[in-house]
């Protein structure tokens, strides 16, 4: 009897997902007692590479940690913080803690959603733009606040977005 | 018992006294007070996430889980105070408000554990109405279906899944009121780590996971004059499904069986015992052949559910599986060809039907290995022994009432040997029963084999048969398995044989037997020691107990197969195996 052991295949392939630094990563957290409690780190780097999670990505972790596949994607489901889609190459904040909400940020976030033709969470279809809403980014001072990549703009009325997208498509094209 | 070991308590005012380290609820029960319970199942570890067992414990500010509050000494519990009683009714009113309000067209109406809680704790109203969440159901599965819609997030199916099966298949995905308990990514069940074992609908307190139900398709063939439909039983059938009925734990119910097929309609009704007799004397034969050749251990293959853990998480291990096919295959496979020729039936007109303890059967019985013909499957249909119950109560059949009769010849004919399958090393026994014969070439007279039966899960022995010794090691509840099966490949111990069941307790703790009457839990050793006496009375009551002594195994031989392991047996009763994705994390 053959091919009894897909065992080398999973191995390779999980290897195949993942850049070296991040396999380093992983092959130190396994060589230390309790490697599975590592995942959250482990999570965050290939994020942080990706820009999001893809299944793939969780399988190649889940075989690679050997900590089993429902347990990983119930973490990366679990955080707010772990995408699971692709995200934009701008990620567009728009500020709902109450100093912002007071001073008009439904009325931003409204014209935000037109302007790009997308919802809170999605993406647009030319991977440019996602759009989000946020709590408080602790500038009150200067609501209603939004942050589009580390970018803050403070005061920012509805008619100003269309400006702020074109002045932020024009920084990718001169970069 | 040690002064200082002990705990004295006040529960409800009458003083208890327990060992240290003993839970209120575990105290409580001591002076037959049941406290409310959802998520909590002695076999599993504790979760507390229902809070339904909340209790009332003097000086302390808040209500405590009975299931994990350790007792301490002085401790004055209150069960049932008005407070108590108002805030475990409001608990339940919430589940009830984000649960379907289908009682009455609910497969489990009747059998629910959340459906009693709320009648026992008094819910009589619905006062709180607001959005429920909202889940499409996954049926896709050839065995496990799962209704998120039913699910109230006890998480007794994750734990059994880890904890018992050590299959890791299911988790709770995202959270807060999106919550839902899947496999990884949210797939379907077929394409997940699940093994189609059914422990979960078990453990499941709800409808939220239950069988792929074929009973429509069984009323169909059975009311159908174009078809000749044709039964067989499984051994640990005869053991549980007097439950159904009222019948004590435990009672064997084997005539009553047969006849209530009888009265269902079916054509012919045969007994897998049959099967599992055949399995033997092949698997037995198959064991000598190893001896000599190899590959040792040798795993058995009867258990669908152990066969599916074995492709996923330990593929290496296939050249070491025994190639016989289960005794339920083996009996079908028999059906549509040695009974089709013998009854003068095309094998197409057929119609064949599996009773079985098992959800995973309905998993093996459409595996393309499993077919006759790429269009004709060796079984048309499996019943679990709830649905079996079912199908005998909705035909309005008084089964405690019924006179006994027998199975229908040719396949009808079977050993202790047989009857014993059904429990946790019975197979084992039964091999050992024949191998001893094969092996020393003359009448063995020992036939009981206590040391294999392996009631804590995991059991290993060293059997003297003439002058050789046989390692073997049973092994049900697949973390178990695995324990074994780790030290195999680790080389730790060289094993001659091992038996796998994936349930725990074998077949009469399958995933599709009845849920527990009164007094039991699911799962309950005190439920499965019952069930398992049935199948030592039954085989203790036969005069033949040894597979290969079987006349009718005897005459298949002799008139349709040939000889064990000759071609003809090999394309009907043997089968094989291949390494499965996604691949299992063990």
């Amino acid at each position: 009897m053959s091919n009894t052991n897909q065992w080398d295949a999973v191995d390779a392939q999980s290897r195949a997902v993942l850049p070296d630094a991040i396999m380093h990563y992983i092959t130190e957290c396994r060589a230390r007692p309790h490697a599975e409690s590592r995942l959250i780190a482990v999570l965050h780097k290939v994020q942080q590479h990706f820009g999001y999670l893809a299944p793939e990505h969780l399988d190649a972790v889940a075989q690679l940690l050997q900590i089993p596949t429902a347990k990983v994607t119930g973490v990366a489901t679990f955080y707010h913080f772990f995408h699971l889609e692709p995200r934009g190459k701008f990620v567009i904040n728009v500020c709902m803690g109450t100093a912002c909400y007071v001073k008009g940020a439904d009325r931003i976030a409204e014209r935000l959603k037109e302007e790009l033709g997308i919802d809170f969470g999605e993406t647009t279809k030319d991977g440019l733009f996602t759009l989000d809403a946020t709590r408080c980014l602790g500038t009150c001072g200067l609501a209603p606040v939004i942050m589009i990549g580390d970018q803050v703009h403070g005061e920012v009325t509805p008619d100003q977005i269309p400006n702020l997208l074109e002045q932020t498509l024009r920084s990718l094209r001169s970069s | 018992m040690n002064e200082q070991n002990t705990v004295t308590l006040l529960i409800d005012e009458v003083s208890v006294q327990v060992p240290a380290g003993t839970t209120i609820m575990e105290a409580a029960e001591t002076l037959g007070i049941t406290i409310p319970r959802l998520c909590y199942h002695p076999d599993l570890s504790l979760q507390g996430s229902c809070r339904v067992c909340l209790v009332e414990v003097q000086d302390i500010p808040f209500y405590v889980t009975a299931c994990s509050a350790s007792v301490t000494e002085g401790m004055a519990v209150r069960t049932n105070s008005p407070e108590i009683r108002q805030a475990r009714r409001d608990i339940v009113e919430l589940l009830l408000d984000n649960h379907p309000r289908e009682c009455q067209t609910c497969e489990r109406d009747g059998h629910c554990e959340l459906q009693r809680l709320a009648y026992t704790l008094g819910v009589r109203e619905r006062l709180f109405e607001g959005e429920r969440k909202c889940f499409a159901v996954e049926d896709s599965s050839s065995a496990v279906v799962r209704d998120s819609e039913k699910c109230i997030l006890c998480g007794r199916c994750v734990r059994v899944c880890d904890e018992i099966q050590g299959v890791h298949n299911l988790s709770q995905q995202h959270r807060g009121d999106l919550t839902v308990v899947t496999p990884a990514h949210g797939a379907k069940m077929d394409d997940s780590v699940c093994i189609q074992c059914g422990q979960c609908i078990n453990v499941c307190p709800t409808a939220s996971l239950l069988e792929k139900s074929h009973t429509d398709k069984v009323w169909q063939a059975l009311a159908d004059p174009a078809k000749h439909v044709v039964v067989q039983t499984a051994p640990s059938i005869r053991a549980a499904i007097g439950e159904g009925f009222g019948l004590a734990p435990g009672t064997p119910a084997t005539g009553r069986m047969v006849t209530a097929l009888r009265r269902l309609g079916f054509d012919a009704i045969f007994d897998t015992d049959l099967g599992a007799d055949l399995t033997i004397v092949e698997e037995a034969h198959e064991f000598l052949r190893r001896l000599q050749t190899g590959p040792l251990p040798m795993l058995t293959s009867c258990s669908p559910g152990w066969i599916s853990f074995m492709e996923k998480f330990y593929p290496e291990l296939i050249p070491h599986a025994s190639t016989c096919r289960s005794p339920m295959s083996m009996t079908s496979a028999l059906i549509k060809s040695y009974y089709a020729e013998t009854s003068q039936h095309r094998p197409e007109e057929i119609y064949s039907v599996a009773v079985m303890p098992c959800v995973a059967k309905k998993y093996e019985a459409q595996r393309p290995e499993h077919y006759l013909t790429p269009d004709l499957p060796m079984t048309d249909a499996v019943l679990t022994t709830r649905e079996l119950i079912w199908m005998i109560q909705s035909y309005g059949i008084d089964f405690a009432a019924l006179p006994d009769s027998a199975f229908d010849a040719p396949l009808g004919i079977a050993t202790g040997a047989g009857d014993i399958f059904g429990t946790t090393g019975g197979v084992m026994e039964a091999t050992l029963r024949t191998a001893a014969e094969y092996l020393t070439g003359n009448p063995v007279q020992r036939l009981e084999y206590t040391e294999v039966r392996a009631v804590e899960g995991l059991r290993e022995a060293d059997i003297a048969i003439g002058d050789q010794t046989v390692t073997v090691g049973v092994a049900n509840g697949l973390i178990n398995a695995k324990t074994l099966l780790d030290r195999v490949i680790r080389g730790e111990r060289q094993y001659h044989i091992i038996e796998i069941m994936a349930c725990p307790g074998g077949c009469i703790g399958g995933g599709g037997q009845p849920y527990p009457p009164r007094g039991f839990h699911i799962l309950d050793p005190a439920l499965l020691a019952q069930r398992a006496s049935a199948l030592y009375q039954s085989d203790a009551a036969r005069s033949l107990r040894r597979s290969h002594e079987n006349p009718a195994v005897q005459a298949l031989y002799d008139a349709f197969l040939g000889e064990p392991g000759s071609e003809k047996s090999h394309a009907l009763l043997h089968t094989s195996y291949a390494a499965k994705l996604p691949k299992g994390i063990r």
